[in-house]
C-alpha cells in the first residue's frame, strides 16, 4: 500500500538526515521525499511517500515520532487529505505533434512555461496518478527530461497535523 | 564575569551532578582538560583506548543508575567510542559522550584528526548535537542529559568544535529543567488498555510474567515483585532483565530464550496469557517467530511505543513508564480474583524436573559451570557481576543466581566483546563497597586489557574470573553443530601467560587448573580487597552451553545437555545469526 507520511520536523541542521538515514537502517522504503520550510521558520515540512503494508507503515510512523528534532508525523492516508505534486517535463516538439500535445496539456489543465524551437516545457500540477497518466499518454521517445517534487500534502477541513 | 567555552561546558558538568568522567585526551580538546585541570568536584577517569571509556561509562551507569560521562577527542578519538556507544545504545543505557571536533572553520575540509562524529554517531545514539554557537553550550549540555536519561534512556553526542572551547562567553546559567517540544516521553496511562490487560490477567489459566531489561533500568523490581506475588504468577526473565526478580524465588523459572531453560519456553509456548515488562520480543528470546507463543494473548508493557508490535503482535499495549504502568495494574487488578492455576503449576513443576541446567561433571577438567557456582557461593550470590560475549556469558546469566537489579552487566543487544572488563572498572567506581567480578574468556580479555593498568592508577579492584578454554566458545559450539566440527579460526593458540601479565599490570595473577584449587582461589581473590585478581582458571575445552534452542527451531522443540550429541539445524536456522 501506497502511503503519505507528513513530518513537522525541527528546523537543524542534520534533520533531514536523522529522517533519511531512519528510512535507510530500518530499510524502509521512499518513494518520494519533499522538504520545505513553513510559515512558522522554525519548523520544517517533509513528506514522505513509502510502500509498505500497515505494520511497516505504522512502525516508520513510530519511529518518525520517536526522532527527537520530529515534533509529529502522520499518515496522511488513513485520514480524509488533499495531495499534490508538481511536475517539469520537458519535451520535443514539431510540427506533427504540436497540435495534440497542446490539446493533452490543455486537458490535464497543465501550462507550457518554456518554449523554444524544438521543445516545449510544461509544467503540471495534481494528483502523483494524474502526472503518471499525462505521461504515459505521451510519446516516449519524445521525452527529454522529467523533473518532480514528489507529494506534499495536508489533512481535509479543520484537521491538522 | 566572561568565560572561555571549556569552561562553561566544566561548569555545566559540575551543576549536572558528574561524579566521573571517562576519557583520553587529543588535540580538540586540550581547552577542555585545561578546564578539567582547575577544578576538583570530578573525577576524570584517564582510560587507555576510547572504546574502555564509553564501556566504563556504561558500566557505571548500569551500577549506578546514573548516566555515564565520556570524553574523547575528534577523529580517531571519537570513532573507537563507536562501539562502546553502539553497545550502550542497544542496551537502553543513559550516557553523554562528549567529542571535541576541529575548528569550526575547517569543518569539511579534512582536517587533521577530523571525521563527521555527528553522522558517524547518527543510527547508535538516541540524539546528538553539533555545536555551533558557544551560547549554547549549557543548553545543549541540558538538552543532552534530559533526553539520555528520560524515556527510554540511551546515549546523547555532543560534538564541539574547538573554536567553541576557546571562545569568550558571559557566564550561562545552567537550566534546572528543559522543555523541548518535540521530545515527549509517553506517560499517560491508558485506563481502557489497563482494564483489557486486567481482565486477561485474571480469565487466563496459563499466565506468565516475562520481563525484560525495562524492569531494570526502568527501577521497577519492587513493582515487578508484587504484581508477580500478588498473583502468584510464573515468572521468566530475559538476559537484560535477570535481577529484577530474584532468581532463587520459587515463582521464577530462571532466563527464557536461546539458552534459556526448558521450564521457562515451554512455559512461555503453552501459555495462555504472557505479560511481557520491559522486554522487547529479541531474536534471542522468541526463537523462531513463527512458532512464537501460539496460544497467548500478549500484553506489553514498555517506554518505546516502538517496540510495541515490532517483532511480535501485541493484543494489549500499555505504553508507558514500567513503574508507574505496574502500579497502576496492581491497583487495578487488587481485589479482582482470579482464575485458578494450580494445574499451570504442576505443568510447570513437570518440566522444572527435566533440570535442564544439570551438567555431567568429569575427572580432571574444571567444568565452567562449576566456576560460576563456585563464584556465586564465594560471594554468597551478591557481587557486580560483569560480562564479555560468548559461552562464558550464558553460563554467568545461567549459574550466577542473581536476586537483585543492577549486578548483573553485560552486553546483551550488540553483544559487545571487550566490554567486561572496563565496565567491571565503572560499576567498581560507582558501587565501591560492592564485590566485582569480570566473568570473561580468554578470547573476549584480550580486547581490552590494556584498561589493566587503568585499573591500578584508579584503584578499582575487580576479580576477573577467566574461563580458558582456548576457544572461541561460542564460536566453536556453533561450528560443531553446523558446520560439522570444522573448526575455521576458533582456536586460539600463541596465549599470553596471563599471571604473568597480570603482575607486569601490578595486579595479582592466579593460575588453576585443578578443580580442587578452584574454591580457595576464588576465596583467596576475595579476600584481597584492594587488590584487582586475575584467576586465569583453565576450562573443559569442548564443553558447550545447554540447554539450547538451535536458530529456527520454536522454544517447544530446545534440546537439552545430553539428549542429542549432534544438534542440528535447517537452512532457514543457518541463515540466522
Amino acid at each position: 500500500m501506497r502511503h503519505i507520511v507528513s513530518i513537522m520536523l525541527e528546523n537543524e541542521s542534520g534533520a533531514l538526515s536523522r529522517v533519511a538515514g531512519l528510512f535507510s537502517a530500518r530499510g524502509f522504503n521512499i518513494e518520494s521525499l519533499n522538504v520545505a520550510p513553513t510559515n512558522d521558520e522554525t519548523l520544517s515540512r517533509m513528506t514522505i511517500v513509502s510502500i509498505g503494508d500497515d505494520n511497516i507503515i505504522e512502525q516508520i510512523v513510530k519511529q518518525l515520532n520517536k526522532l527527537v528534532d520530529v515534533v509529529t508525523a502522520t499518515d496522511l492516508t488513513s485520514y480524509e487529505h488533499i495531495e499534490r505534486e508538481l511536475m517539469l517535463v520537458k519535451l520535443s516538439i514539431n510540427q506533427d505533434n504540436q497540435a495534440d500535445i497542446i490539446k493533452q496539456i490543455d486537458y490535464f489543465s497543465g501550462k507550457i512555461v518554456d518554449a523554444s524551437e524544438d521543445t516545449y516545457t510544461i509544467e503540471l500540477a495534481g494528483q502523483s496518478k494524474s502526472l503518471d497518466a499525462f505521461i504515459e499518454l505521451l510519446d516516449e521517445s519524445l521525452i527529454i527530461e522529467v523533473s518532480r517534487t514528489g507529494v506534499t500534502g495536508v489533512l481535509k477541513g479543520t484537521n491538522n497535523n | 564575569m566572561m568565560l572561555n567555552g571549556a569552561e562553561i561546558l566544566t561548569n555545566s558538568l559540575i551543576e549536572e551532578g558528574v561524579e566521573y568522567i571517562f576519557g583520553f585526551p587529543g588535540g580538540a580538546v586540550l581547552h577542555i582538560y585545561d578546564a578539567l585541570n582547575a577544578q576538583d568536584k570530578m573525577t576524570h577517569v584517564l582510560v587507555r583506548h576510547e572504546q574502555g571509556a564509553a564501556h566504563a561509562a556504561d558500566g557505571y551507569a548500569r551500577a549506578s543508575g546514573k548516566p555515564g560521562v565520556v570524553l574523547v577527542t575528534s577523529g580517531p578519538g571519537i570513532t573507537n567510542a563507536v562501539t562502546g556507544i553502539a553497545t550502550a545504545y542497544m542496551d537502553s543505557i543513559p550516557m553523554v559522550i562528549i567529542s571535541g571536533q576541529v575548528p569550526s572553520p575547517l569543518i569539511g575540509n579534512d582536517a587533521f584528526q577530523e571525521v563527521d562524529a555527528v553522522g558517524i554517531t547518527r543510527s547508535c545514539v538516541k540524539h546528538n548535537f553539533l555545536i555551533k554557537d558557544i551560547s549554547q553550550i549549557a543548553v545543549t549540555l541540558k538538552k543532552a542529559f534530559h533526553i539520555a536519561t528520560t524515556g527510554r534512556p540511551g546515549p546523547v553526542l555532543i560534538d564541539i568544535p574547538k573554536d567553541i572551547t576557546i571562545g569568550l562567553s558571559e557566564n550561562q546559567v545552567y537550566p534546572n529543567t528543559i522543555d523541548l517540544r518535540s521530545y515527549k516521553p509517553h506517560n499517560d496511562i491508558d485506563k481502557e488498555q489497563i482494564n483489557k490487560a486486567v481482565e486477561s490477567i485474571i480469565s487466563s489459566t496459563k499466565p506468565i510474567v516475562y520481563s525484560g531489561g525495562g524492569s531494570v533500568i526502568g527501577n521497577a523490581a519492587s513493582e515487578l515483585r508484587k504484581l508477580t506475588r500478588d498473583l502468584g504468577l510464573p515468572i521468566t526473565q530475559t538476559l537484560m532483565g535477570l535481577g529484577a526478580y530474584p532468581a532463587n524465588d520459587e515463582l521464577s523459572l530462571g532466563m527464557l530464550g536461546m539458552h534459556g531453560t526448558y521450564e521457562a519456553n515451554m512455559a512461555m509456548h503453552h501459555s495462555d496469557c504472557v505479560i511481557a515488562v520491559g522486554a522487547r520480543f529479541d531474536d534471542r528470546v522468541t526463537a523462531n517467530i513463527e512458532k512464537f507463543c501460539p496460544n497467548a494473548e500478549i500484553i506489553q508493557l514498555d517506554i518505546d511505543p516502538t517496540s510495541i508490535g515490532k517483532n511480535v503482535a501485541v493484543d494489549i499495549a500499555l505504553v508507558g513508564d514500567v513503574k508507574a504502568t505496574l502500579k497502576e495494574l496492581i491497583r487495578a487488578l487488587n481485589g479482582r480474583s482470579k482464575s485458578d492455576i494450580s494445574k499451570w503449576w504442576s505443568q510447570i513443576n513437570d518440566w522444572r524436573k527435566k533440570k535442564s541446567l544439570d551438567y555431567k561433571k568429569e575427572e580432571g577438567v574444571i567444568k565452567p559451570q562449576t566456576v560460576i557456582e563456585t563464584l556465586y557461593d564465594v560471594t554468597k550470590g551478591e557481587a557486580i557481576v560483569t560480562s564479555d560475549v560468548g559461552q562464558h556469558q550464558m553460563w554467568a546469566a545461567q549459574y550466577y543466581l542473581f536476586d537483585e537489579p543492577r549486578r548483573w552487566i553485560n552486553s546483551g543487544g550488540l553483544g559487545t566483546m571487550g566490554f567486561g572488563l572496563p565496565a567491571a572498572m565503572g560499576a567498581k567506581l560507582a558501587v565501591p563497597d560492592r564485590d566485582v567480578a569480570c566473568v570473561t574468556g580468554e578470547g573476549s580479555i584480550q580486547m581490552m586489557l590494556q584498561e589493566l593498568s587503568t585499573m591500578l592508577q584508579y584503584s578499582t579492584p575487580v576479580k576477573i574470573v577467566n574461563l580458558n578454554n582456548r576457544y572461541l566458545g561460542m564460536v566453536r559450539q556453533w561450528q560443531e553443530f553446523f558446520y560439522e566440527k570444522r573448526y575455521s579460526m576458533s582456536y586460539m593458540d600463541a596465549l599470553p601467560d596471563f599471571v604473568k601479565l597480570a603482575e607486569s599490570f601490578g595486579h595479582v595473577g592466579i593460575l588453576v587448573e585443578k578443580e580442587s584449587d578452584l574454591r580457595p582461589a576464588l576465596v583467596e581473590a576475595f579476600k584481597l580487597k584492594d587488590r584487582t585478581v586475575f584467576l586465569d582458571i583453565i576450562t573443559d575445552q569442548k564443553e558447550n552451553v545447554y540447554p539450547m534452542i538451535p536458530s529456527g527451531a520454536g522454544h517447544h522443540e530446545m534440546l537439552l545437555a545430553g539428549e542429542d550429541d549432534m544438534v542440528s539445524t535447517n537452512d532457514e536456522g543457518l541463515n540466522l545469526v
